[in-house]
């Protein structure tokens, strides 16, 4: 909302020297409005500007274009009967004006906007010792051809500063939703003099005359939708009469462009009350008006030239012709007022705000007027707004009132409210007294009526269908006190347990992760078939089963991913675009699995009373499962080269170390073993399992896919279902009983066939080895010649330690050969000689 | 090492004889001040503190002297051997001195060689600061709760006070999951399913009074869902950080001294928070909330000599929204309004990331550029 600083003061009577920033500063910590800017207009304009007039006319020809060498008369004294002395001698090229009219002249010394210096010169061989103005110069806009002529009862030798109001403020201010009383001069105004504590001068307050049933003819079939609905009529307007500059100004600096006297008063009224307006031409108009519901393909072209479509939910003025015009929201071409309109028939109504609302949304047309009716406009400013309408066509306009006033519907308040006078002090934490609560709620424009000792009756004003609640009035009272009377309290939160397992679990996966070099992304969680597509994933995998967006971000992604992978790599193919070769990122997120025979629709419950427990039980039968994932990508080198040495390139062995570093963080025991699984390297997938259930996979990622989404060569990828890796208990960490007893090593290599996991043998050296094993370490891996052909080589280092003794060197043998054994009789290892 | 039992022999008594000793004594001490290096010194040490040694044939000896003249001669034989332990031991260190100073500097190397072959990671800063946020709430008794990032509508608006024509709850603010019939016959609008992207985090808040009931103490941060285009100051994906304390007589002063508090522990010493009134459907009364600049203090304000680049020289930061929770909330969520009133806020996690840490685009929190994240380490 945009308010003209001199325009607002017309209603508040605020000290001499307040600025236009105290105002809206005010206003913003009382929430009268809040500041957005404030834009100082005649920004570079200085005198001597001055109200000027004709006196006489030189045509010059022989120039390019025709020009005029004009004598001005400039100061009051020279203005009197049969004088014309000291005029100024000033050359124009415009040509629209006469001897006689009154005109705006810069005179030596003034500067115009843009850094326009006026100076007496010489030009087309005349002395020309000023600038006759026009619009534009002034910074008044661009509309008008030509220089300004002022009314003739322009004081001349004025200073035009002043009197045009050139040197102004306008201060435009954010309004919430729920203040649309504040989209109006009135309502800015009411909260000025409410913040300054001085009178306010209600511009609604005037006399309005009683209804009767002269009027133009008004039938209201759905007055849910129209409360009120208030016409009148003005005949023998003048279509020749312009809209004074006064009116244009005001117009201009609030944002809105003038058009034509009769629409510029009805812009200029809605602005100043907030009651938008509309104006037919009665000429056009034929039969009553009615407003009722569209009827199922009624089209209504808009005075906009657009041709709409008319929905059955949608509240129309029409007559005899049918639709002519979305009520609240635009008026229709046919009843529209023209240049040659000289009877106009005034509508002041109030329409339901959802309703229009909805319209604005149906039509994607935003109004000026359906903004105000969308934040409930004032039903009870409809009498005085057409009243105002009607006495500036009056005034300015030649026009005469006929008498009928057809007024349908009746202004409603919003309903009472009781409440305790302490209540808005109890909300606040403040010790208000009542005086202070009683004088700010009527301040608000409250009726307010005793109940007892210790209750209020409230009822709110007609423009402030926001106050529904108790809380809304305890609102008022505590911002028009301000909320610097607040005390910084801190209470006392009851006793808390911290952080639950899972999201400590969860901090201290990414801490480790990133401990070991990863680099945490958080990539947008959507994706579509394309990204599928380029995994290679199979037509029946569930991954393909996503959960579809109504308006996603873009067509290629509509859903909502199954998997981190195509974000990540997304990520890597950027840093690596970027220059950055050598990647080990990860990420942390929810993916999104639609439920089988899931609800279509999450219902929508009650808001009056706690839904019951089954209700919410629907409501999370219907979303999707989201489980929360971690995801690893790797490419380039793990450890870079440097003068030490080469690097090592990153690869599926690193990917499958992010799984173990999770689980460590997790506390769990991973289990790896072959896999082939999409998008991996068939070769090189590890299934990964956590007490037997499959929780992710990691490895190389599969060639194909490699070159699909053109990443580089051997890229790496882990993911695993966090969730899963999470105990449902607390794991306590048990400590082990330490000896400090020698330790005895045996090193054994192994010879099983090349497909035997290196796992299992392990596993079953750990198992044969008993009791006195302390540990068992891979130390090397052979293949070769020497062994034959599909034969592996694996050489363990054996640890065996007793708690209270030291061990011979038979027993530690004896341990090591059972282990031996085991392994051989499990995987068919064979002692390497 | 016990010496041999020999029987008494006069002739080899004269070893432990005065003059032999301080012979044998002058003698080990020359030898040791002429060995020039650790080498030769351990030569020396061999021959006069060794098996051979004189001084130790002479010790040998004294068992062999009269009772009465053991005790003078074992003390004089005593005295030698400490003299020579001493100057052995003197000679050493003066010796390994030598040597550290030639040797060891041959060993020198640059230590200022890089080493960096472990590479080094980082956590997301929008990770890390939600964590320091919810940090500082855990202390002060809070509850950290999550909630799923597809919600219902009824979680996300209904229970929140959002009336069902509300303007956000429309394709244009929201996004919706599209519906079986989305586009056609029953749901032309495509916003039929009830499911949205949470365009908050205050749904947790409404399921956690569902679940635990009054009084509640909790902050839940987490992913968030908009329909605004990406640029340098929007994302349709952000994070924010809510708070809800639901309690016997909790007061808008309360709701400040939290905030108070927040900025503090967050921000520095003494910067505290402003309140201007707003409008959000889900508290009553609610505020905007504005940041004292917590690097000028404000005193940038009217002084363009010393503009403050954190605050545009305004001296307030806007930072989020809150209030006192709508008693329509908490009837929705089976709250008795009548005996609980509670408070609720928001921040935008990213909003905050950039003027803390001065992130000039929202884009490079989103982009995963190694290069923004790693500067930022494994906290913030
Ligand atoms: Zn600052």
């Amino acid at each position: 909302m945009r308010v003209p600083y001199s325009w607002l003061r017309d209603y508040v009577a605020l000290p001499d020297g307040t600025t236009a920033f105290a105002v809206a500063d005010k206003l913003t910590q009382t929430g009268g409005g809040k500041l957005e800017t404030i834009e100082r207009v005649g920004e570079g304009l200085s005198g001597p500007l001055v109200v000027g007039k004709v006196a006489a006319i030189e045509e010059l020809t022989g120039f390019k274009k025709p020009i005029r060498h004009c004598q001005v008369v400039v100061t009051a004294a020279a203005d009197g009967p049969g004088s014309a002395a000291d005029p100024q001698l000033i050359v124009c090229g415009a040509r629209n004006f006469a001897v006689g009219d009154h005109v705006v002249v810069a005179l030596p010394g003034a500067v115009l906007p843009g850094d326009f210096k006026i100076a007496a010169r010489k030009t087309y061989s005349r002395d020309s010792n000023g600038m006759i103005c026009s619009a534009r110069e002034l910074g008044l806009g661009e509309d008008h051809d030509g220089i300004i002529v002022l009314p003739a009862d322009s004081p001349v030798g004025a200073d035009a500063i002043a009197y045009l109001g050139l040197d102004d403020e306008v201060i435009e201010f954010e309004v919430t939703p729920d203040r649309g009383y504040t989209l109006s001069l009135r309502g800015i105004a009411r909260e000025a003099a409410t913040a300054f504590d001085v009178p306010f001068q209600d511009p609604a307050g005037i006399q309005t005359p009683e209804a009767d049933d002269s009027g133009y003819p008004v039938r209201v079939e759905d007055p849910a939708g129209c409360d009120v609905f208030v016409a009148r009529t003005v005949t023998g307007i003048d279509p020749r009469a312009l809209s004074p500059l006064w009116m244009q100004r005001r117009l201009q600096m609030s944002g809105m462009r003038p058009i034509s006297l009769i629409v510029d008063i009805a812009n200029y009224v809605m602005l100043e009350l907030g009651q938008p307006i509309h104006t037919y031409d009665r000429q056009r108009l034929s039969g009553p008006i009615v407003v009722r519901r569209a009827r199922a393909g009624e089209v209504l072209e808009t005075l906009d030239g657009g041709e709409r479509r008319l929905d059955p939910a949608d509240l129309l003025i029409t007559d005899d012709s049918g639709p002519i015009g979305l009520a609240g929201v635009m008026g229709g071409a046919s009843t529209e007022i023209h240049d040659g309109s000289t009877e106009v028939v005034v509508e002041a109504a109030h329409f339901q705000a959802t309703s229009i609302a909805k319209t604005v949304r149906r039509h994607k047309l935003p109004s000026e007027a359906a903004k105000r009716f969308e934040r409930d406009a004032d039903p009870g400013a409809a009498a005085a707004a057409a009243q105002r309408v009607v006495d500036l066509l009056v005034e300015l306009a030649g026009g005469t009132a006929e008498p009928g006033v057809t007024v349908i519907g009746a202004v409603t308040r919003p309903a009472a409210l009781t409440i305790p006078w302490t209540y808005p002090g109890r909300v606040a934490g403040v010790d208000y007294t009542r005086e202070e609560v009683e004088r700010r709620l009527h301040q608000v424009g409250c009726d307010l009526e005793a109940a007892g000792d210790d209750d209020l009756v409230v009822t709110p004003p007609s423009w402030r269908a926001d106050l529904r609640d108790p809380n809304d009035l305890a609102e008022e009272v505590i911002r028009l006190e301000g909320f610097d009377r607040l005390p910084s309290t801190l209470p006392k939160a009851t006793a808390g347990t911290g952080y639950t397992h899972a999201q400590r679990i969860r901090r201290r996966v990414g801490t480790a992760l990133a401990s070991a070099g990863y680099v945490e992304v958080l990539a947008y969680p959507f994706l579509g078939q394309a990204d599928l597509d380029a995994l290679g994933l199979p037509e029946n995998d569930p991954r393909r089963i996503t959960v579809p967006l109504a308006n996603p971000i873009s067509e290629e992604q509509p859903s909502m991913r199954t998997t981190l992978l195509p974000g990540l790599l997304a990520a890597l193919r950027r840093n690596v675009g970027r220059g950055t070769a050598d990647l080990a990122l990860f990420e942390q997120g929810l993916v999104f699995h639609p439920r089988k025979d899931a609800a279509p629709v999450a219902p929508r419950l009650t808001v009056e009373r706690r839904p019951t427990d089954e209700e919410l039980a629907s409501l999370d039968a219907a979303l999707p499962r989201q489980p929360r994932r971690v995801a690893v990508v790797l490419s380039g080198l793990r450890e870079p080269a440097g003068w030490w040495g080469p690097g090592r390139p990153a690869g599926w062995q690193d990917a499958i170390q992010a799984a173990r570093i999770i689980a460590d963080a997790c506390r769990v025991e991973l289990e790896i073993s072959q896999d082939q699984h999409e998008p991996w390297h068939p070769g090189r997938c590890a299934r990964l399992a956590v007490n037997g259930r499959l929780v992710g996979h990691a490895g190389e990622l599969h060639p194909r896919v490699v070159a699909e989404l053109g990443l580089p060569p051997r890229t790496a990828a882990m993911e695993l279902e966090l969730d899963r890796m999470i105990p449902a208990e607390e794991v306590l960490t048990q400590a082990p009983g330490i000896s400090s007893m020698p330790v005895a090593t045996q090193d054994v290599a192994l010879v099983v066939d090349a497909a035997v996991p290196e796992h299992d043998v392990e596993a079953a050296l750990r198992e044969g080895a008993g009791a006195l094993l302390e540990s068992v370490r891979l130390f090397d891996v052979y293949t070769g010649e020497r062994i034959g052909e599909g034969r592996k080589s694996l050489a363990f280092a054996l640890r065996f330690r007793a708690p209270d003794r030291t061990l011979t060197a038979e027993e530690a043998s004896q341990a090591r050969d059972s282990a031996v054994e085991l392994a051989a009789s499990r995987t068919g290892a064979v002692l390497r000689s | 090492m016990s010496a041999p039992n020999k029987s008494y022999d006069p002739v080899e008594v004269e070893a432990v004889k005065p003059d032999e000793v301080a012979r044998h004594r002058a003698d080990a001490l020359a030898a040791i001040a002429a060995a020039a290096s650790l080498d030769e010194l351990h030569q020396v040490k061999i021959a006069v503190t060794g098996d051979r040694a004189p001084l130790a044939l002479a010790n040998r000896e004294i068992g062999a002297l009269p009772p009465a003249a053991r005790a003078e001669a074992g003390k004089r034989i005593g005295e030698a051997r400490g003299a020579v332990k001493t100057a052995l031991a003197q000679r050493q260190s003066e010796l390994e001195t030598e040597r550290d100073a030639r040797v060891l500097v041959e060993e020198a190397v640059d230590v200022t060689l890089p080493w960096d072959r472990a590479p080094r990671g980082a956590r997301h800063p929008l990770t890390t600061i939600q964590e320091r946020i919810a940090d500082i709430f855990v202390a002060m008794g809070y509850q950290v709760v999550d909630g799923p990032e597809v919600e219902a509508e009824w979680y996300n608006f209904d229970a929140l006070n959002f009336p069902p024509d509300h303007p956000v709850r429309d394709l244009q603010d929201t996004f919706f999951v599209a519906g079986r019939d989305a586009g056609q016959g029953q749901d032309p609008a495509g916003t039929g399913s009830g499911m949205v992207l949470r365009t908050h985090t205050s749904p947790v808040q409404a399921r956690t009074l569902l679940a635990q009931g009054a009084p509640v103490y909790v902050v839940s941060p987490g992913r968030t869902y908009r329909t605004d285009e990406l640029d340098a100051t929007h994302t349709p994906v952000f994070s924010q950080i809510e708070g809800l304390a639901v309690d016997e007589g909790l007061t808008m002063a309360d709701l400040k001294g939290t905030l108070d508090h927040w900025a503090t522990a967050m921000f520095g010493d003494g910067v505290v928070t402003r309140l201007r009134p707003h409008f959000f459907p889900f508290t009553e009364p609610s505020a905007e909330v504005d940041l004292q600049c917590f690097v000028c203090k404000g005193a940038s304000v009217g002084d363009p000599d010393n503009p403050c680049r954190t605050c545009g020289s305004e001296g307030w930061i806007e930072w989020g929204g809150c209030g006192i929770v709508n008693p329509r909330v908490l009837i929705a969520c089976g709250v008795d309004p009548e005996r609980y009133s509670g408070f609720a806020f928001g921040m935008g996690v990213e909003r905050t990331l950039m003027f803390l840490n001065n992130v000039q685009d929202m884009r490079d929190m989103i982009e995963g550029d190694v290069r923004f994240t790693l500067p930022f380490g494994m906290e913030i």
